[in-house]
């Protein structure tokens, strides 16, 4: 019997491998599955406590009412709960971070990952990296300390605005984006990459039209990554964003978005007023469930091909 | 060089698409250091000493009670999450027959578990732990709610680095007439120890920097805390301080203290997993 056949023996448990405690044994293994499941019941328990508390607070307000009202004034009698605004808000903000973050990131990402030389590559990855690492609370900080300034004079308004949140989320989703990126366009086989340049093409060309096609699986799935860190960022929202609950008009309007709204309003909020901030909460969690299903169909597309 | 730039001549795209990439990695590098300097330009002229006196009161916004509440917090987080995380990377690694449904049940709620915001968490620990459990707004409520947070990280940097020992070890172990469990902590482990430590390192950066899971879970209360008691982290502190718009200077000192906590954090890590890959 070879290594490997006995190790696979034990796995299955036909050899019973001479021990005293083989009751601990058990009893471990039992404790090992017993925590490996806790995962399972977490997510079992956030989903319960999320809908069951969330869905009959939607119900009673109404679903359309809640989904498409846009006026959210909960403090009025008779309260009115309609989050459409904060819904739009979270795809505006979500979307002005695409647009400055994803070119940027991924520009960044075929330099880092092409055209970097090797002894560079050491220094420039990890700040990148880093960037993962600032709390959001520091964000927000900066936010509102220096780019609402500056939008405030070049732009005019009052700077918290749709553009301040998306210019500080655009930045906050780079290290997804480079990090993914950049081990999507490195596990493009060597080959694609010279028969690019047999046919002629600059080392440029091979790699915009060849090795970036290649790996665009892997892109898509950090930009959709990057698209649920975008829409569940809350701390450094709240901070720049002026969370008046209306439509923005403009990029300069303030907005508030759906995390804004239930940190902003959970301290005093009792009652129904409570519960249709977990219904917010459960209209996110919905995004974040679907964009995870997204993020896991390409990802797994990808181990297929 | 000089046919470079002769093919440059012909090929104006590339030349673009070159500089478009250059300019990019310029802008990610210089915002990274933007931050980090705004950050310690404008905050270590605010770290006075008197911001490290034992009692907060509104005339000095002393952050102690915070840092104290702050090192409270990571140890109950990963008194809980540690142990769950590492039990449940060995039983995925060493126990776990491949293609098993159950193990794919776990991937997948990993998964769901790394890609929910914070606030969901706050959300979720304040229904459960703070309203379902009686736990009121405590750090216990917060440790529990920080704890399955970081769950996903400790598991895929323990498992990871499980993986990464070749089976000659544990045939040899078993070779040798050991069992499993002592194969696991005798022969497994202790290869691997340093990946399971960038993994809880990373983890506790995570803990420092977190806000929103914490402020209706653990509370916002300026006092040291105990197990029981409301307090506030470090990272709550700096947003009370710089909500009201009063402190900001003091915000600022703040902020310095928990960039350059998570930086170290963060660059423990990778240097302790750059390390192992290096191996």
């Amino acid at each position: 019997m070879s290594g490997e056949q006995a190790v696979q023996a034990v796995k299955k448990n036909e050899i019973r491998p001479h021990i005293t405690g083989r009751a601990i044994e058990k009893i471990m293994q039992g404790v090992f599955m017993l925590c490996a499941g806790v995962s399972i019941a977490a997510v079992v328990t956030i989903c319960i406590f999320m809908f069951a508390k969330g869905c009959p607070a939607i119900a009673e307000i109404g679903v359309k009412n809640f989904l498409l009202g846009d006026d959210w004034s909960p403090r009025n009698v008779p309260a009115s709960f309609g989050i459409f605004p904060m819904i739009v808000g979270s795809l505006y903000c979500t979307a002005g971070a695409i647009a400055i973050g994803v070119p940027v990131g991924l520009m960044t990402a075929v330099y880092m990952a092409e055209f970097c030389p090797k002894k560079l590559f050491r220094f420039l990855m990890p700040p990148i990296n880093l960037l993962a690492g600032i709390p959001s609370i520091v964000y927000g900080f900066f936010g509102m300390t220096v780019v609402i300034p500056f939008v405030r004079n070049t732009f005019g308004g009052t700077g918290n605005s749709v553009l301040t949140v998306s210019i500080i989320l655009g930045i906050m989703i780079l290290p997804t984006i480079v990090g993914m990126s950049v081990s999507a366009l490195q596990a493009v086989p060597e080959s694609f990459y010279e028969g690019a340049l047999a046919l002629g093409a600059t080392h440029e060309r091979a790699v915009a039209s060849v090795i970036f096609p290649a790996a665009r699986s892997g892109i898509l799935a950090s930009v959709i990554l990057a698209i649920g860190r975008a829409i569940g960022e809350t701390m450094a929202v709240i901070m720049i964003a002026g969370n008046s609950a209306i439509i923005p008009e403009s990029l300069l309007d303030s907005v508030r978005t759906l995390t804004g709204n239930i940190v902003i309003e959970m301290s005093y909020a009792d009652g129904l007023h409570y519960d249709a901030l977990i219904g917010t909460g459960v209209v996110l969690f919905v995004f974040i469930l679907l964009l995870n299903l997204c993020f896991s169909v390409i990802t797994a597309k990808k181990g297929e091909n | 060089m000089s046919e470079k730039i002769k093919t440059y001549k012909t090929h104006p795209f590339s030349l673009v698409y070159n500089i478009i990439t250059k300019i990019s990695v310029t802008f990610t590098i210089g915002i990274f250091m933007l931050i980090v300097g705004y950050i310690i330009i404008k905050g270590v002229p605010n770290l006075k000493l008197s911001l490290f006196e034992k009692e907060y009161n509104t005339d000095n916004v002393s952050m102690m009670p915070a840092i104290f509440n702050t090192l409270e917090m990571l140890a109950i987080a990963l008194a809980i999450a540690a142990p769950l995380g590492i039990f449940c990377a060995i039983y995925l690694v060493e126990y776990a027959k491949k293609g098993n449904r159950f193990v794919k049940l776990i991937r997948l709620t990993t998964e769901t578990l790394s890609g929910i915001p914070s606030i969901v968490y706050g959300l979720f620990g304040n229904m459960f732990f703070v309203i379902a459990l009686k736990w009121k707004l405590s750090m216990l409520s917060g440790g529990c709610t920080l704890a399955i947070m970081v769950l996903p990280l400790i598991i895929r940097s323990t498992e990871e680095a499980l993986r990464s020992v070749d089976d000659s070890f544990r045939e040899g172990s078993y070779g040798l007439g050991a069992g499993k469990l002592r194969t696991i902590f005798k022969v497994v482990i202790p290869p691997s120890i340093s990946g399971i430590f960038s993994g809880i390192i990373l983890a506790m950066g995570r803990i420092f920097g977190e806000t929103a899971a914490l402020i209706y879970t653990a509370g916002t209360i300026a006092k040291y805390a105990g197990p029981g008691d409301s307090g506030r982290t470090l990272a709550v502190h700096m947003y009370a301080l710089s909500d009201n718009g009063l402190y900001m200077n003091e915000a600022s000192a703040a902020a310095v203290i928990l960039l350059i906590a998570v930086l170290l954090l963060n660059g423990l890590a990778s240097l302790i997993a750059g390390r192992i890959s290096e191996q």
